[in-house]
């Protein structure tokens, strides 16, 4: 028996796609020449599906930190948080953090997809309950397949139905619901008021992941929370350095009085070695940006706006009805058509992501769209002409919509 | 209850008509039919069925307990005992 027989629907997937050129699940940047552009296959490409929200990756106070960083500290730190891999950066990062969220205790992890693996499968263990949203990363359902905690799924931002799961629950059992600010795939927002006084109403804590909503939503960049005005209901914020802060990591926030225990049970947190101090130094210089960066915020959503209209009056069935994130969503009748509209954007200079189930919900194929502050109104010009050339040379009829707005 | 393992017709019979709308390839549904090779379920259709199944019978049935329950008698089974667990 060859272990990788249980490949091989995979496989035969992948071989029908066929493998175009430029390959829209190959795609290698080979230079990249600011946050928006690059050059791939030989062409200057704008990037249009890179979650780099503020525009943050070519930050020049980041760099210079980040340089003088490697100067200080070296290229690595060889061990893990709690042995030898905490430089003073890593603590003057959660001290950012904790300014920046006006919380009082952070922990920062090697990656956004490990803060949640790790502080959702230690929290919760056997006996306890996770609640979960149907359309949660898949970080989160890691997580859950991690610990040992019984784990349900409401209905997509249901109240309603998160109200009624939870209410057949043990009253003395521990509960922790996770929410996500904004949904990655479609860039719909969670109706967080309703979620958490669900929640609360049930006695649960509420973890609000806000990786797809720091820097741009609320008044200072926290996220939706800070936006709908829930945030003192939020019992931990997870978030991550690998959009809006431009760099790599993740991060935990509580003001639970034993919440510094955690990095003494958390494994995801002591079994892997810690973030490098320059990547340390950028995104710490990063989020000390984000907290004043109005002007950033304010030139992303005029964007979006932008987009979002503009795809719209083509004929294209978006995500949401509404601007709702940097994140607009492009729905596609199959994969054939998602593909092929992908590879025409490529050849008109702009790449997108590209999203299928089970990655995405409700079966949907998209292309996903998401802009940074880094962007300027021309290249949103470029883009949705580009999507309209694309759409043309497929001879796809945008009148026949495929599913019409499909978030509602 | 001697037999507590064997499902009582009426849950098997209410599970496979909460199975219907997701039978898109109409296959036959016996007690042994299993989700993932039987009607070739993915994991998110599996997840949508046990909430149909939660709220037809008032239950917790914890997504946990899924790589169990391969085949229509075994969640039966499961519904069955939670319900006389609680």
């Amino acid at each position: 028996m060859d272990l990788f027989d249980k490949f091989d629907p995979l496989i035969a997937e992948r071989a029908k796609m066929g493998f175009l050129d430029p390959d829209p699940l190959n795609i290698v940047m080979d230079e990249v020449l600011s946050p928006t552009e690059a050059m791939i296959a030989g062409r200057r490409i704008i990037l249009a599906g890179t979650n780099n929200y503020m525009g943050m990756t070519f930050d020049p106070d980041a760099i210079s930190a980040a340089k003088d960083a490697l100067d200080q500290f070296g290229t690595g730190t060889t061990g893990s948080r709690i042995l030898n891999g905490t430089y003073q950066g890593h603590k003057a990062l959660e001290a950012a953090l904790e300014d920046f969220y006006g919380m009082k205790h952070a922990m920062v992890f090697t990656t956004g997809y490990q803060a949640n693996l790790g502080i959702i499968s230690t929290l919760a263990g056997r006996g306890d309950y996770v609640i979960i949203d149907a359309d949660s990363h898949a970080s989160i359902y890691d997580a859950c397949s991690m610990g040992n905690a019984d784990i349900l799924r409401f209905r997509h931002n249901d109240a309603a139905d998160l109200a009624r799961r939870l209410g057949r629950l043990p009253k003395d059992a521990g509960k922790l619901v996770v929410l996500e600010g904004i949904y990655s795939m479609l860039g719909d927002r969670a109706p967080l008021v309703e979620l958490i006084a669900a929640a609360k109403a049930a006695g649960a804590m509420v973890l609000v992941d806000e990786a797809h909503s720091m820097g741009f939503c609320g008044e200072t960049g926290r996220g939706v929370a800070q936006e709908l005005g829930v945030e003192d209901d939020v019992d931990f914020i997870v978030g991550t350095f690998s959009k809006s802060v431009g760099t790599v990591g993740g991060f935990c926030l509580s003001n639970h009085p034993k919440f510094e225990i955690l990095r003494l049970a958390c494994r995801p947190y002591m079994f892997t070695a810690s973030l490098p101090p320059s990547v340390v130094a950028s995104a710490l210089s990063s989020i000390r940006t984000l907290k004043y960066a109005d002007n950033r915020r304010g030139h992303l959503w005029g964007l979006v706006r932008k987009l979002h209209k503009g795809l719209k009056d083509l004929g294209f069935t978006l995500g949401t009805k509404q601007v709702e994130s940097p994140i607009v969503a492009v729905c596609f009748p199959d994969q054939e058509q998602m593909f092929g509209m992908c590879q025409a954007l490529l050849a008109e200079g702009v790449y997108v992501n590209v999203a299928r189930p089970p990655a995405t919900p409700l079966g949907l194929y998209l292309l996903r769209c998401s802009l940074g502050a880094g962007h300027s109104e021309a290249q949103v010009d470029t883009i949705i002409a580009a999507f309209k050339k694309a759409a043309e040379k497929l001879g796809i009829d945008l009148s026949e919509k495929p599913r019409a707005d499909a978030a509602e | 209850m001697t037999n507590a393992g064997a499902p009582e017709g009426d849950v098997y019979s209410r599970i496979c008509r909460l199975i219907e709308p997701f039978n898109k390839k109409n296959v036959p549904l016996t007690p042994q039919t299993t989700f993932a090779s039987d009607m070739d379920f993915d994991s998110l259709t599996v997840m949508d069925l046990v909430a149909s199944i939660e709220d037809e019978f008032d239950i917790v049935l914890p997504l946990n307990m899924l790589p169990d329950l391969e085949s229509i008698d075994q969640v039966a089974r499961a519904v069955q005992k939670i319900r006389k667990d609680v």
